[in-house]
């Protein structure tokens, strides 16, 4: 059947008017084949397997963007758990550190923004390696541009790591204190339920279980779903969801298009689309603003779990109906401060943690570019995190938090992080939490999976 | 003999204020690019012009990256907006 006008103008504006983008290409790059006992082989070794395939990425994500007309926003790289990499080494900071420089010379030398996989999955316990990881953390992402670092903290299979819980409120502070504005920050993200073939940063690696090359797709388009929930002022939620599935449907089938289309030039394996909403600072390429035409008259306010709950399942829907290779994330992203809705809403004081917590436990995937007040103790950090990835572990979902204590902040203060990372308000988080219930330590057994209620 | 090269179909939209010799514009561009219209849906509606063209570019001298510039320099000069993107993005958007 061939295309009419009226379809072939809808995917014209969505790209035109709505900002329709492929916001990322993650190429998964598996490095246990560059293992090895001495570092300076190891990274000569990940440099050659990194950079031959990234400047691929970039010239055949160059071609397809011209051949569609979409365009693709990111292209990133995704690698190996550090963590596994060190094992075999001498267990120093400084050797973590070198492999984290390593990464960003490999990226940086192959024009790729961000590469992820600087971490560690430590949800039962933590190995002698896994802790010289974390520990070199702070030291590995302030003296790196591109290395994204992630540490999954709790899995539904096996509870919640308070002794690692504890020890990340620590480095995530010394984090802050050694980039401006804490920003090095927005470049760690700690999980629950982490996913292996997330293609957004900062959480994005190649899991253990995947293939030696993995293309992986994020698509995005808050604007093209803001507008189609706009065009249909009066029709009732049950209609709603509809409108939204189709949309998702056709911007899910696009994505995928595009990355097999990739991965078959570069002659690796396809792997997932994550249909995840992601907002940009761009105005009206936001979640909240979906919500807001939905509805609610701000983000935050009464409604708005609801609104979000059939949002999210609309996506769901709508995504794993145009493709077999639904995975990642697939949720929805609600960043404080890359979302211009979100934004105002914190400024209105609609939305505050409390309502952000309850608004992950119906859509990923947690407390996103979270600004604090710098004075902020890490037990209250520690706090955030276990409660945050509680609601990942009992709800089996990944939940993540990425936050950023500010140094020289409080609330309700500004801080521009530049660029894509947007501009946030320092939210208002309490100076007291639960320092004697971290200090405990420990791990949160694993939940019962049945009497679900 | 050799065998024939597969289509490859792309879409062209314009859109803008109607004036004389939009098409026969557009039409000497591809011609000069060796790319064939295959198809070609027009309509004026309020004084604004909305076309959409189907072309096969296989044996187009120029890659689409050059055709694009080409597209851009006309919607300029013209005071259009044109777009074109391969045939396959419309079919997997709208067809289940």
């Amino acid at each position: 059947m061939r295309i009419s006008v009226e379809e072939v103008f809808e995917t014209v504006g969505m790209t035109v008017d709505h900002h329709f983008d492929i916001r990322t290409v993650t190429l998964g790059i598996n490095l246990k084949d560059c293992m090895d006992r001495n570092i300076e082989r190891l990274t000569r070794r990940i440099k050659n397997k990194i950079t031959n395939k990234a400047k691929m990425l970039n010239e055949y994500a160059d071609a397809t963007e011209q051949k569609y007309g979409i365009p693709i926003t990111n292209r990133r790289i995704a690698v190996t758990p550090a963590s596994i990499l060190l094992e075999p080494l001498d267990g120093k900071i400084s050797t973590a550190v070198k492999l984290a420089r390593a990464m960003d010379k490999a990226a940086r030398d192959s024009k790729i923004d961000f590469i992820g996989g600087f971490g560690a999955m430590v949800q039962k316990g933590m190995t002698k390696t896994d802790k010289v990881l974390i520990d070199s953390i702070p030291r590995a992402l302030s003296s790196t541009k591109r290395v994204c670092a992630f540490i999954n903290l709790a899995s539904t299979q096996a509870g919640i790591n308070m002794n690692a819980v504890e020890k990340v409120g620590h480095t995530i502070k010394d984090l802050a204190r050694r980039t401006p504005n804490g920003i090095g920050c927005a470049r760690l993200a700690v999980f629950a339920n982490v996913p292996e073939d997330n293609p957004f940063m900062a959480g994005a690696h190649h899991g253990i279980g995947e293939p030696d090359f993995s293309l992986n797709i994020g698509i995005s388009g808050p604007g093209v779903v803001r507008d189609v929930v706009l065009h249909n002022p009066d029709c009732d939620l049950t209609q709603l969801s509809e409108v939204i599935k189709r949309t998702v449907f056709k911007i899910t089938r696009a994505g995928e298009l595009i990355g097999r289309e990739i991965a078959k030039l570069m002659k690796v394996e396809f792997g997932i689309v994550d249909i995840s909403l992601a907002s940009t600072t761009q105005a009206h390429d936001s979640v909240a603003e979906i919500i807001e035409a939905m509805g609610v008259e701000q983000m935050g306010l009464p409604g708005t779990t609801a609104a979000l709950a059939l949002l999210m399942d609309a996506v769901k829907k709508g995504g794993a109906m145009a493709s077999g290779n639904v995975g990642g994330l697939s949720g929805t992203f609600i960043p404080v401060s890359e979302d211009s809705g979100m934004i105002r809403a914190v400024k209105a004081g609609t939305l505050n943690l409390q309502k952000l917590e309850a608004l992950t436990s119906v859509c990923s995937v947690g407390l996103d570019m979270f600004a604090v007040p710098g004075s902020t103790p890490a037990d209250v950090l520690s706090g955030i995190i276990a409660d945050e990835l509680s609601i990942g572990v009992i709800n089996n979902k990944t939940t993540g938090v990425r936050v950023i204590p500010v140094p020289g902040k409080k609330a309700g203060d500004m801080v521009s992080f530049g660029g894509l990372l947007g501009t946030a308000v320092v939210m208002k988080v309490p100076k007291k939490g639960c320092a004697k219930l971290i200090a405990r330590k420990g791990r949160i057994p694993s939940p019962i999976t049945s009497l679900r209620n | 003999m050799a065998k024939k090269k597969e289509p490859q179909i792309c879409i062209v939209t314009v859109t803008g204020a109607d004036r004389v010799g939009i098409i026969a514009r557009l039409a000497t561009t591809m011609a000069n690019a060796n790319i064939n219209i295959l198809d070609v849906n027009q309509n004026v509606m309020e004084e604004y012009f909305v076309m959409t063209m189907a072309v096969d570019i296989v044996e187009s001298k120029i890659d689409i990256k050059q055709i694009r510039k080409k597209l851009d320099r006309v919607s300029k000069e013209m005071g259009l907006t044109i777009t074109i993107q391969d045939e396959n993005i419309f079919k997997v958007m709208h067809r289940v």
